[in-house]
């Protein structure tokens, strides 16, 4: 656990691994969904993510790292402090990335009593839970599919609002919560409700390699990452800085990225093509196309940015087809072909 | 593999023989995986123990501990193991009598660098087999409960004992993924009819097989970092799980680690072709999929990368499906890369393959070619009677904060966890309310309401506390047969098409399944009988069926689709089992000609994908056909083809009609 698979050294994926880095350029696109075969890198890729992620700067001693330049979004004792007028100290630190184990209870998620002072002191206090050390990152649960139904809810719940309102005995918390969302899961397991589907901005099908010179790699390089983690990372480490400059370049970048009416219209027209359910659909297509242009460092969303992300942005989002049941991912790739004149 | 030592140490000799005594015929497959689990059970993962509790199993355990370090923890976990035991939680006893919180160890930490003994793996939950597949995946216990957050590291080999019987009955396939070795005792229990010759070789190749000490093992453990695989080693299992069919890249990883083991056993620092031909048989061909083609084509090194697995992987992947370009472009530059190498590799690469097809049982390569199906369809079954969840009966799945109301039960003991921590603050307000009775009264009256009864109580509960348990239900399946009775099949294999249902019938008997029939023969379909418990009267109406006639396959699908509509609206789980070639001629309004029938039939076979119903399509043709499989992915369905039981096979089955009926899907079982 100590020393994660550097992100570059994934063979292949290509589209997971651009799905994750369009979610840590522009978080708004709304979590990452990965479904797919067993053995494809799903969970290495996510947990790899937290070392590429350029550090932010957080509130020191706010325990939900709020942003110092945030205003509204911040927690009740950072906008006190604001209010009162105080300078704010600010420190860099690592955004986090939040794995939520299997078997999690509740209130580990949302945050409880402080068992330890309660216990020996006698005190109520709040002791923040997962999300709160989510906040600002990434919270990432693995086989997503086999989470508690209540759990579900919870964080679907909280994913939309982004903030985490607790309410027990005396206790009344409510701080901000705002996390991408990351899932992943195999779906021979079983499959996910629509609705916690809609939740998520990309969606991504991830396929065991099946040529073999990719499959060697793969198994060379793990093997050789077993052997010797820190060797290997350090191998690892000019690509990993490369794609590191490029997130970083991509999020100060993504304000200047310029969306035509001419890729609105292409957005419209592809979802109406497709006949996806609500707006979210659009957005999220526009907002992911905006995210890939700033990490090419386009100055605005063409055709083929969004080209690129239609599939994990759309083929979640269509209605089943009776008379047209090709599989999402071709029946997106046919609208796409039949709009953009292939 | 060196023969046997020349001068194997008492202790040694001393294992071998109780080790033949207690099983003869053990095989060989299980006393290699005996001392290579034993030199690395972290990195092999585990192993999977096929076998009724008996003799065999026992032996191989106990051969396992003589060869384990002493002290190794070894910790049982049985098969409804709670999260808490599992991963650790509050100690609630000690954290009461502390005061302060207290943390209790799971199983999963408890057993670090030592052994998981898993017991009746093949019906441990999924929810469970996740966990544990998390656990050795990031080898160590992320603690998120009962207001604790911890992180123990742990690394421990797991063994799986499946005492599954038939092949629904599996270890979860997540878990299944990343443990190394598959071993199978099952044969040794009824092992007389493995007879002579068979018993001989088998011996012989026992007697060649080194048995090892606790001491070589720890030798091997010591050598283990240092052995170095070449490249040629690495390229050759890979592209043997490739040929076998196996998907999941841990595969050859595993295969890879074995390898590895077994030179480090024999006190070697590099891994030979041997060793490799050892963990290709070890791992990769109890994973095998599908048959691999003979060696024709030796020159694997071209860019065509159509290997075998596209038919087999088929029900799973859209065949339509391109394939994704980003791997095609990373093929040519790693090939670019990669071009001096090939040539020596397809050589041993064909060793290793012929090493794992050795390693096949011959009789079971028809069950190996729909191996993958015959797991989906065995997914849909298990799956099947969908798990009402928050039911009032059924088997407890966990607590959830909620109170005792609508006749959910309370759970003491979540209830008391919840409440713990708070006692100290609650002891504390119930003092201030004492203090307050000397006050005026109306204070007394604010108190009273706030604690009730807060007299001597030593735990404090409150309605916050409250947990109750929740449960999980299947509900009754409903297993509905159609069966395809027109010419073409009547005159192929309706005979054996019956026969099969029989022995699925005997399956659902044995779940307590509800059955209906439905055939379509002519110009449309009739339902037999309609959804019953009754399996003879199921049986009945088969075996009265008259074949004959065309084949309306749409309107037989539609007709299915509307029954598990119906069924679906009674609360039951609908499972279709189609039997048929999928040569449909005769379209939704009784009309003949092939193709306006054709058109009905897919059309039909994408309206039931929407009904997302399980489904199985048994092809009844006497060969294979792309159709029938077309039909399946379209229907969303299952493919499994009805072994065939040879040209032979069948004339003779044609006078003993039911008997080899009977025995044929029952060779593939």
């Amino acid at each position: 656990m100590s020393v994660q698979f550097p992100f570059s050294a994934i063979v292949g994926q290509d589209e997971m691994k651009l799905a994750i880095l369009i979610a840590a350029v522009d978080p708004s696109v709304g979590g990452v969904l990965v479904f797919g075969d067993r053995g494809t890198g799903k969970s290495t890729a996510v947990r790899a993510l937290a070392a590429m992620l350029p550090k932010m700067r957080a509130v020191t001693g706010c325990r939900y790292h709020c942003d110092p330049e945030a205003g509204g979004s911040a927690c009740e004792d950072c906008r006190a402090l604001k209010l009162a007028g105080k300078p704010v100290k600010s420190h860099l630190m690592p955004v986090p990335v939040v794995d939520l184990p299997l078997g999690a209870t509740e209130d580990r998620v949302v945050g409880a009593l402080d068992l330890e002072r309660a216990l020996s002191q006698g005190v109520k206090a709040y002791e923040p839970g997962l999300l709160a050390r989510a906040n600002r990152g990434f919270l990432y649960i693995d086989e997503v599919n086999l989470l508690e139904d209540h759990l579900v809810d919870l964080l679907i719940d909280v994913a939309a609002s982004g903030e985490n309102v607790v309410e027990r005995e005396g206790l009344s918390v409510r701080h901000p919560a705002r996390f991408v969302l990351v899932g992943s899961g195999n779906p021979e397991e079983g499959e996910l409700r629509p609705q916690l589907l809609d939740r998520f901005g990309l969606s991504v099908e991830v396929k065991t390699p099946t040529d073999l010179p990719s499959r060697i790699e793969v198994v060379r390089r793990r093997d050789q990452f077993e052997r010797d983690p820190a060797g290997f990372t350090e191998k690892w480490k000019k690509e990993d800085e490369r794609v590191r400059r490029s997130i970083v370049k991509g999020k100060s970048h993504i304000a200047e990225v310029a969306v035509p009416d001419a890729a609105l219209e292409r957005a419209a027209q592809l979802c109406m093509a497709l006949g996806t359910d609500g707006l979210r659909g659009e957005l999220t297509l526009i907002r992911a196309a905006r995210a890939l242009a700033a990490l090419q460092g386009a100055a605005a969303v063409g055709d083929e940015h969004l080209k690129r992300v239609a599939p994990p942005a759309l083929r979640h989002r269509l209605r089943r087809n009776p008379l047209d049941d090709a599989g999402s991912t071709v029946r997106v790739d046919r609208a796409v072909a039949e709009l953009f004149g292939a | 593999m060196t023969p046997a030592m020349p001068e194997a140490s008492a202790p040694a000799r001393l294992t071998e023989e109780r080790w033949r005594c207690a099983h003869p015929a053990l095989s060989i497959a299980a006393l290699h995986a005996v001392s290579l689990f034993a030199v690395d059970p972290v990195g092999t993962g585990g192993v999977v123990i096929r076998a009724l509790p008996g003799p065999a199993r026992d032996g191989w355990l106990q051969c396992l501990n003589s060869l384990l370090p002493q002290g190794t923890p070894l910790r049982r976990v049985p098969l409804h193991i709670n999260d808490e035991r599992l991963l650790g939680g509050l100690d609630l006893a000690a954290t009461l009598q502390a005061g302060r919180p207290v943390a209790q160890q799971g199983v999963l930490t408890l057993a670090d660098g030592g052994i998981v003994l898993l017991a009746m793996a093949e019906r441990l939950a999924p929810a469970t087999a996740a966990r544990l597949a998390a656990v050795l995946d990031t080898q160590e216990v992320a603690l998120a409960r009962d207001g604790l957050a911890t992180r123990h590291a742990t690394r421990f080999g797991v063994i799986a004992l499946d005492e599954g019987l038939d092949d629904d009955e599996r270890v979860a396939p997540a878990l299944l993924d990343r443990l190394a070795f598959s071993i199978d005792l099952h044969p040794l229990i009824d092992g007389a009819g493995t007879g002579g010759e068979d018993q001989r070789a088998l011996d012989q190749d026992l007697a060649d097989t080194p048995i090892w000490t606790a001491a070589d093992i720890a030798s091997a453990r010591a050598l283990l970092p240092q052995v170095e695989v070449s490249e040629e080693i690495v390229s050759a299992l890979v592209s043997t799980a490739l040929a076998l069919g196996v998907a999941s890249l841990r595969a050859p990883l595993l295969a890879l680690r074995v390898a590895r083991a077994s030179a480090a056993l024999d006190g070697r620092v590099h891994v030979t072709d041997d060793d490799a031909r050892l963990a290709a048989a070890l791992v990769l061909a109890p994973r095998a999929t599908q048959v691999p083609t003979p060696p024709t084509e030796p020159p694997p090194d071209d860019e065509d990368p159509p290997e075998p697995p596209q038919p087999e992987e088929a029900p799973d992947t859209p065949p339509e499906e391109p394939a994704e370009p980003p791997p095609q472009g990373d093929d040519e530059s790693l090939q670019d890369e990669e071009t001096p190498e090939p040539p020596p590799v397809g050589d041993l690469e064909d060793r290793v393959l012929d090493a794992a097809q050795a390693a096949i049982p011959a009789g079971l390569l028809a069950a190996l070619m729909s191996g993958q199906d015959r797991r989906a369809s065995a997914q849909a079954s298990g799956r099947a009677g969908a798990v009402q969840q928050g039911q009032k009966r059924g088997r407890p799945s966990g607590a959830r904060r909620g109170e005792p109301r609508a006749g959910a039960r309370l759970n003491v003991i979540e209830t008391l966890r919840a409440a713990a921590p708070w006692q100290k603050i609650r002891h504390a307000e119930v003092e201030r309310a004492r203090a307050l009775d000397d006050a005026p009264p109306r204070a007394r009256v604010a108190a009273k309401s706030s604690a009730v009864h807060p007299s001597r109580a030593r735990v404090q509960v409150r309605r916050d506390d409250f947990h109750v348990t929740r449960f999980k239900q299947r509900s009754a399946t409903t297993t509905l047969f159609v069966v395809d009775a027109s010419g073409s099949s009547a005159l192929n294999r309706l005979a054996e098409a019956k026969g099969a249902v029989e022995l699925l019938l005997a399956d659902c008997y044995v779940r307590r399944d509800q059955v209906a029939v439905l055939a379509f023969r002519g110009k449309g379909c009739e339902l037999l009988l309609p959804p019953t418990r009754s399996l003879v009267r199921a049986k009945r109406s088969l075996a009265g069926l008259p074949g004959g006639g065309g084949t309306p396959l749409a309107s037989g699908i539609d007709a299915a689709a509307a029954l598990a509509a119906s069924i679906a609206r009674r609360g039951e789980t609908p499972i279709v089992v189609l039997l048929t070639d999928g040569r449909g001629n005769v379209a939704r309004d009784g009309s003949p000609g092939r193709a306006r029938a054709g058109e009905d039939v897919q059309l039909a076979a994408r309206q039931f994908r929407t009904a997302s119903v399980r489904a199985l399509l048994i092809d009844t043709s006497p060969q294979p056909q792309a159709a029938a499989r077309q039909l399946a992915h379209e229907m969303g369905a299952s493919y499994l083809p009805l072994p065939y039981a040879g040209a032979t096979a069948l004339s003779q089955a044609v006078a003993l009609a039911t008997k080899s009926v009977s025995t044929a899907p029952a060779a593939s079982r």
